[in-house]
């Protein structure tokens, strides 16, 4: 077991290593390109592309330059921002974690919590009103935008019904850190998280449903019932434990990808400054030095939270662990 | 002494996309307390449908079962689910075939069979462990208070089997409905578990109703015989009855197509011509007149039932056609 | 032994790897045929019989190079083909022909059969297009199907039709040499003896030479004219077919054919019942010395320290066993 975890975490570092090569030689080894040009920015005098040049050591070659940019991003941690000159690019990487954690953590406790509901209560009630009702309802979710989600909410909560007893208690958009006020920070990402969540009930939901039928059809529920059980304990002990992989393995993607800036959409319209936001900006502004963060950064959750799932896979399916 | 399973008119219709077809028409027998009936014939003709029905096994919003059906004298056909869920495991415990299927892949072998008691006897965790690794010790399970701790994965498909019977017999059950128990297993094993499923069912006193489509496997287990074609009991009789006087030409045919493993070898093994009618089919007829030899113009009429003691056939042929008809058997 | 082999294996081994590793010598790999020598002479059935883990399909892929094999060598009629490529296979891809267990997954669902049939003709070009139709009408007369059925869909047909369709596509290239692995232990008992009997007379009809691979043995003995028993790799006994069956020399076949259930309600007629301890070992992990050691009844010290060889007795068959009966 010791072993399969080094392993694991040795692919990791490899991974996270290769895209870190990935994206630097895309932004800063293109041809026909001068990144030291790039990250003076605009209407910078010669003198400025030049000290960046040496800086960098764009002037020398190419894994020098590759070692550089890493040293400056990880271990002096001093790499700046070109469009906020002066601007550290670790520390508004760190800034945006806790707003995207929060974000991200709170809506996929829903989403699997409520797809676990979904999923179990149409797979039981088969073929009934209830289960083409939540079907229906799934599919709804799924087709919604999240943007178009988003402002009807903020639409609804902010100004519309605002001041009724429904949704007085809302403040205003934004974030608040948990560590200035638990409560506050529930108010303010309560909202959000319903809203990014639906679309992952949806989905999780119809894939969890299709699988438990799947199961309900495999000889060992035949077994189960055979054995006397009660239609709680197969459904629970027998069919979803089995009917779960599937839908970790698309957890693990989900939320690596959201952490690492796919909440984005969520993020803008609920003005909250995460991830999303930061690597939206950075973007636009083509600002190299918190792109390159960013990715790796990114890449770090996806990775991670794969090397997660198969853990949870070895948990849940002993067949995994040999 | 009262039969402990009584089934009477058991019809058993599957609604589909193409409308309802009737998978058992009309079947009625019975299991004794003590004995091995088997049930025999090729896939298709509702040997496993029928006993599956009886205990509300298969699939209840897409199949409409009819008759009736008691156990130990009380109705079963009907019972609600809650009702069934009592007997089930505990009074009637099924064995089915695929042992590398029948268990959750995820759950270790003993607390799947400590499972099975816990739902239907107060006893605690660590009884019902003790319980486990003694079942799993009667079917011959090396090691067993190790092989508890097994997931289905780490057994081979025999002793996957063994486990899956210890787990049958866990309740003691009055009846066994085996659905073809060896016919995943290779051969030696078989006789391994045929052997132990004979002497455990003696042990417990339990009956069994044994599903197969292997003559060989009757003969060595079975006290009586039911014979299903297309639906329909069409012959049955105690083994010795069945084996050395069979009434149905499908019988003759069953059994003169077994490939023998001694005596002279026939140039062609007697087979039967065509194939077993398509499930649905609804002529009155003798289902297997358009394949039976010795198909007269009358089999288009319901055939009628011939009985002599316990031995009955759906069939017109009377002693003296049959001897003039059925080929003389390779000698055994 | 009159007829010169038609095909050989020559210390034909196969192993598959279990698992990787880099430390040489650490990875785990399987030995599924063992150094097998074994002929198929022209115009006999041998019956290759074994149970799971025995090797018996392995060894007819690797005859029919349909896998590679790891060691030793395929004889096809004189030829060595273990190494041939596939230009050089061409002749021995038409002359031997395989049949498989579940002729559906070999059938595409999405063509006709007579696109099926006459699609190996075409490559081939066995025959001139204008004369294909009559030859397919020929080969559904030879496995008794209806020409009608040459513009059906292979889901129209039961399995027993379908495993005659198997068969037709199979002749359908004039092969000399068929291996049939299971060719009937998916049908019911009824439709088994009629695709038994249409293996009997096609090799009538056409001279064929078959390699019959399957577990069971009463099909077997009711096909072959010689037969080997394999356990865990090895041929355990090989013979003609009523020296075997008559009287087996080796404990594991003596314990196969006494583990059948026979179709006969008088006990006595039964052969005395050996059941057998424990399980077959894992292939991976084959017990030194002889390899049915750990089962066998019999079994002695000689037989846990040395494998015994494929030993000739009086009446021709082989066995490898240190103790076979005088």
């Amino acid at each position: 077991m010791l072993a399969t975890v080094v392993a694991r975490l040795v692919q990791m570092a490899f991974v996270m290593f290769g895209i870190s090569v990935l994206v630097f030689l895309i932004f800063f080894a293109t041809p026909g390109s001068d990144p030291a040009a790039r990250i003076a920015g605009r209407n910078a005098s010669p003198e400025t592309v030049e000290q960046i040049r040496h800086d960098f050591g764009f002037d020398r070659p190419l894994p020098v330059q590759y070692v550089v940019m890493m040293k400056r991003l990880f271990v002096t941690r001093d790499l700046t921002s070109f469009v906020n000159r002066g601007q550290k690019v670790i520390p508004e990487v760190l800034d945006a974690i806790p707003a995207t954690l929060s974000l991200v953590g709170g809506a996929a406790v829903l989403w699997v919590l409520g797809s676990l509901a979904v999923g179990v209560a149409a797979a039981a009630l088969r073929d009934t009103a209830v289960d083409r009702g939540l079907m229906i309802l799934s599919l709804i979710g799924i087709s919604a935008p999240v943007f178009w989600l988003g402002e009807v909410a903020n639409l609804l909560s902010q100004s519309r019904y605002h001041d009724t007893w429904l949704f007085s208690w809302v403040p205003g958009l934004g974030y608040v850190p948990l560590s200035e006020s638990v409560s506050g920070w529930f108010k303010a990402l309560v909202i959000p998280w319903i809203t990014l969540a639906v679309l992952y009930i949806g989905i999780y939901g119809r894939v969890l449903r299709a699988n438990l039928i799947e199961a309900y059809s495999e000889d060992y529920i035949r077994t189960a019932r055979a054995k006397g059980l009660s239609p709680t304990r197969i459904m629970l002990r027998h069919a979803l434990r089995t009917s779960l992989l599937p839908f970790i393995t698309m957890f693990g993607l989900d939320f690596g990808a959201l952490v690492g800036g796919a909440a984005l959409l969520t993020e803008v319209v609920f003005g909250i400054n995460g991830i999303g936001r930061l690597t939206f900006h950075a973007l636009q502004n083509l600002d190299l030095p918190v792109i390159l963060a960013t990715v790796i950064y990114a890449s770090f959750f996806v990775v991670a939270a794969n090397a997660l799932v198969d853990v949870l896979y070895a948990v849940i399916d002993p067949r995994v662990r040999a | 002494m009262s039969p402990l399973l009584d089934v009477r008119h058991l019809r058993v219709t599957f609604t589909t996309d193409g409308g309802p077809v009737t998978a058992v028409h009309d079947v009625s027998f019975a299991v004794q307390p003590g004995e091995v009936l088997a049930v025999v014939g090729e896939s298709g003709s509702g040997k496993s449908v029928s006993l599956l029905s009886v205990l509300g096994l298969v699939d209840r919003r897409r199949t409409v079962v009819e008759g009736e059906a008691t156990f130990r004298g009380e109705p079963i056909l009907g019972l609600s689910e809650r009702a069934l869920r009592r007997i089930r495991g505990r009074d009637i415990a099924l064995i089915s075939q695929d042992p590398m299927t029948a268990l959750t892949p995820v759950h270790r072998i003993g607390d799947q069979i400590a499972e099975q008691i816990r739902a239907h006897e107060r006893v605690s965790r660590h009884a019902a462990r003790d319980r486990t690794v003694a079942l799993l010790r009667d079917v011959n399970i090396p090691m067993p208070e190790r092989a508890v701790d097994r997931y289905p994965h780490e057994l081979s498909g025999g002793m996957r089997q063994r486990a899956v019977i210890a787990m049958a017999l866990s309740c003691n059950p009055a009846l066994l409905v085996a659905d073809e128990p060896t016919t995943a297993l290779d051969t030696t094993v078989q006789a391994q578990v045929l052997d132990m499923l004979r002497r455990l069912s003696a042990q417990h006193g339990s009956s069994v109703v044994l599903i197969t489509h292997d003559m060989g496997v009757v003969a060595e287990m079975a006290t009586r015989v039911a014979v299903m074609y297309a639906g329909r009991i069409v012959e049955t009789g105690t083994v010795a009855e069945l084996f050395d006087d069979p009434w149905h030409p499908y019988t003759w045919g069953l059994l003169d197509s077994i490939p023998p493993l001694t005596g002279p070898r026939p140039r062609r093994l007697p087979s039967i011509a065509g194939m077993p009618p398509p499930p649905g089919r609804t002529e009155p007829g003798c289902p297997f007149a358009p394949r039976c030899r010795a198909a007269m113009p009358i089999c288009r009429l319901p055939p009628p039932e011939q009985v002599a003691g316990g031995h009955r056939a759906l069939c017109v042929l009377d002693a003296p056609t049959r001897a003039a008809l059925r080929p003389p058997r390779v000698a055994a | 032994m009159t007829a010169a082999p038609l095909i050989e294996a020559r210390a034909l081994t196969r192993e598959f790897v279990l698992r990787r590793s880099w430390v040489p010598g650490s990875g785990q790999t399987l030995r599924a045929v063992d150094r097998v020598d074994l002929a198929v002479h022209k115009g006999e059935t041998l019956g290759l019989v074994g149970e799971s883990g025995s090797g018996k399909s392995t060894l007819g892929r690797c005859l029919t190079r349909l896998i590679e094999t790891t060691d030793g060598a395929v004889v096809f009629d004189g030829q060595d083909v273990t190494r041939l490529g596939t230009r050089g296979l061409r002749p021995f891809r038409r002359s031997v022909q395989m049949i498989f267990q579940d002729p559906s997954s070999s059938l595409n669902p999405r063509r006709r059969v007579g696109d099926i049939l006459s699609e190996p003709l075409a490559i081939h070009s066995i025959h001139p297009a204008r004369e294909i139709p009559g030859r397919l009408r020929e080969l559904m007369d030879l496995v008794g199907l209806p020409a009608a059925a040459l513009d059906r869909f292979p889901h129209e047909f039961s399995g027993g039709q379908r495993q005659r369709i198997g068969i037709a596509r199979a002749l359908a290239m004039e092969p000399r040499l068929i291996v049939a692995d299971e060719p009937v232990s998916a049908l019911d008992v009824s439709v088994q003896a009629q695709v038994v009997n249409l293996f009997a007379d096609l090799r009538e009809r056409l001279s064929l030479t078959y390699l019959f691979i399957a577990h069971d043995l009463g099909v077997v003995r009711q096909v072959s004219t010689r037969v080997a028993i394999m356990y865990l790799g090895s041929v355990m006994e090989t013979g003609g077919t009523d020296t075997i069956f008559d009287a087996p020399a080796h404990p594991y076949t003596e314990a196969l054919l006494s583990a059948i259930p026979v179709p006969v309600a008088d006990p006595a007629a039964r052969r005395r019942r050996i059941i057998l301890k424990g399980e077959i070992p894992n292939a991976a992990n084959p017990p030194k010395g002889c390899k049915f050691v750990t089962r066998c009844p019999y079994a002695q010290d000689l037989c846990r320290a040395e494998r015994p060889a494929l030993r000739p007795l009086a009446d021709g068959r082989l066995v490898a066993c240190h103790f076979p009966p005088s």
